[in-house]
């Protein structure tokens, strides 16, 4: 049901109060003391070389998407965790396992054939 | 429980100071613990025992500045601490504390605590990238590659859970744990390498030692909170420490019977008039406050005995380890499951 959803919104708006509350009391009784120095990056006392808004390691957007893979997998898997009982209920529970036996090794063969080719070593 | 929304909106408030105020004994615990560990006396100045000292942090927090450096991007750097707050006090609403005491009791409540999960993977990036400083940056990036790792190897964990009760409500899961075994209908003896992979995959994604590279502070001085003083910095740590007593009572709802009492049913055949009386319910909320308190206490011991992980130490533990376990575990699970019915 969506109304069970809302005493969850009501948790999450009080949430919400809360951290607006401590930010604006941090910002409303704080000094306000302006600096050119204090408001620089932070690069270890040295003057910051260059932005560090630049391109990311190409390994980042691998994980990222190998990710994307095996979590649209276990979305998969969700409903047939529910409903397990009932397919067992109704008889056909080994034949169910089979067919999600046979999806997991699936994507256990990517796994695999992504380790061998080395797209998960990070030295 | 259908309550009017005021009602609703009581409980979550105290519910929210709750985990405001435990948040902060849990910061003196951390601090005490650790002193004991390494041979001193942590924190014993402020008040009887050192007890005020967390609040008397909290108090000098407020009064800091809050400086934001002129590289970065002022919206999103606020936005992050913000969103670490809001989704760490949000998950507060899907604990079920007693019997009929859960603010949001709606099927598909596991669901939103991993979709809860998923969205702190955005705090931390957010933080380390609108800070412009390149030790935020590495710290954002390594998180959020260890956070989704370590997610999908927590997603099958759960899923091995959900197989066994074969509910997402967390009460259901709950309830489904209080058969006639007394403890050894508890999940983590009918799922016992589920229970591990989850509480390690809790350490990983509450970013806490072994598992807190982002934070590494011999490589990456702060990691993503570096350019974050003042209150800022006071909310990463707030929702740090409420992240990690979270994650401590999902341990204990998931795989320790939630706020069942050791031998409930027993006890309930023994004393027919406890069920349903006010009785119960307090002994239910310090059953699952107890328990929960015992992993906190196990989130603090482990980071002050462990070293910290190397990076593809940990990417290896998680994709070439915990994985390949937990597709399994959760075959192995779903095999039981049709013998045990």
């Amino acid at each position: 049901m969506l109304s069970d959803f809302i005493p969850f919104f009501i948790q999450l708006g009080i949430a919400i109060g809360l951290s607006f509350t401590l930010l604006k009391a941090a910002a409303l009784i704080g000094p306000k003391r302006a600096n050119v120095i204090k408001q620089g990056t932070y690069e270890s006392g040295m003057d910051p070389i260059g932005s560090a808004h630049q391109r990311y390691s190409v390994k980042f957007y691998l994980v990222a998407m190998i990710f994307i893979v095996f979590d649209v997998e276990i979305v998969f898997l969700y409903p047939w965790a529910v409903s397990f009982r009932e397919f067992i209920a109704a008889g056909v529970g080994p034949g169910v396992l089979g067919v999600i036996f046979l999806f997991v090794i699936i994507l256990a063969i990517g796994l695999v054939y992504d380790i061998k080719k080395g797209g998960l070593e990070f030295d | 429980m259908n309550l009017a929304w005021y009602w609703t909106a009581l409980i979550a408030f105290g519910i929210v100071n709750f985990l405001l105020i435990s948040a902060s004994v849990l910061v003196y615990a951390e601090r005490k613990v650790s002193g004991y560990m390494q041979n001193r006396p942590g924190p014993n100045r402020v008040g009887p025992f050192g007890f005020l000292q967390p609040f008397a942090d909290v108090l000098k927090l407020v009064f800091k500045e809050n400086i934001v450096p002129t590289a970065a991007n002022s919206f999103v750097h606020s936005l992050a601490p913000m969103l670490m707050v809001v989704i760490a006090m949000a998950s507060g609403a899907l604990i079920p504390f007693a019997r009929g005491v859960v603010i949001a009791d709606m099927a598909v409540s596991v669901l939103v605590l991993l979709a809860l999960t998923s969205i702190s993977v955005y705090g931390v990036t957010l933080a380390g990238w609108s800070s412009n400083n390149k030790y935020s940056l590495l710290g954002g990036l390594r998180s959020s590659a260890q956070m989704i790792s370590y997610e999908l190897s927590m997603g099958l964990a759960v899923l091995s859970v959900v197989l066994i009760s074969s509910s997402l409500n967390m009460v259901t899961i709950v309830e489904d744990q209080g058969g006639g075994y007394g403890i050894f209908a508890w999940n983590v003896f009918r799922n016992p390498i589920g229970c591990i992979l989850f509480i390690v995959t809790a350490f990983a994604e509450t970013n806490r030692a072994p598992f807190d590279l982002p934070e590494a502070e011999q490589e990456l001085v702060g990691g993503y909170h570096t350019e974050y003083s003042g209150m800022k910095f006071g909310m990463f740590f707030l929702a740090e420490y409420v992240n990690f007593f979270i994650a401590s009572f999902v341990i204990v709802t998931l795989f320790f019977g939630g706020y069942l009492l050791p031998f409930e049913s027993v006890l309930l055949a023994q004393f027919p008039g406890l069920e349903d009386s006010i009785l119960l319910m307090i002994m239910q909320i310090g059953t699952v406050v107890l328990k929960a308190s015992f992993f906190a206490y196990l989130f603090i011991w482990v980071r002050w005995t462990l070293p910290r992980f190397k990076y593809q130490q940990l990417m290896t533990l998680g994709w070439k380890y915990l994985l390949p376990i937990s597709l399994v575990n959760a075959l192995l699970v779903a095999i039981g499951v049709i013998i045990f019915s």
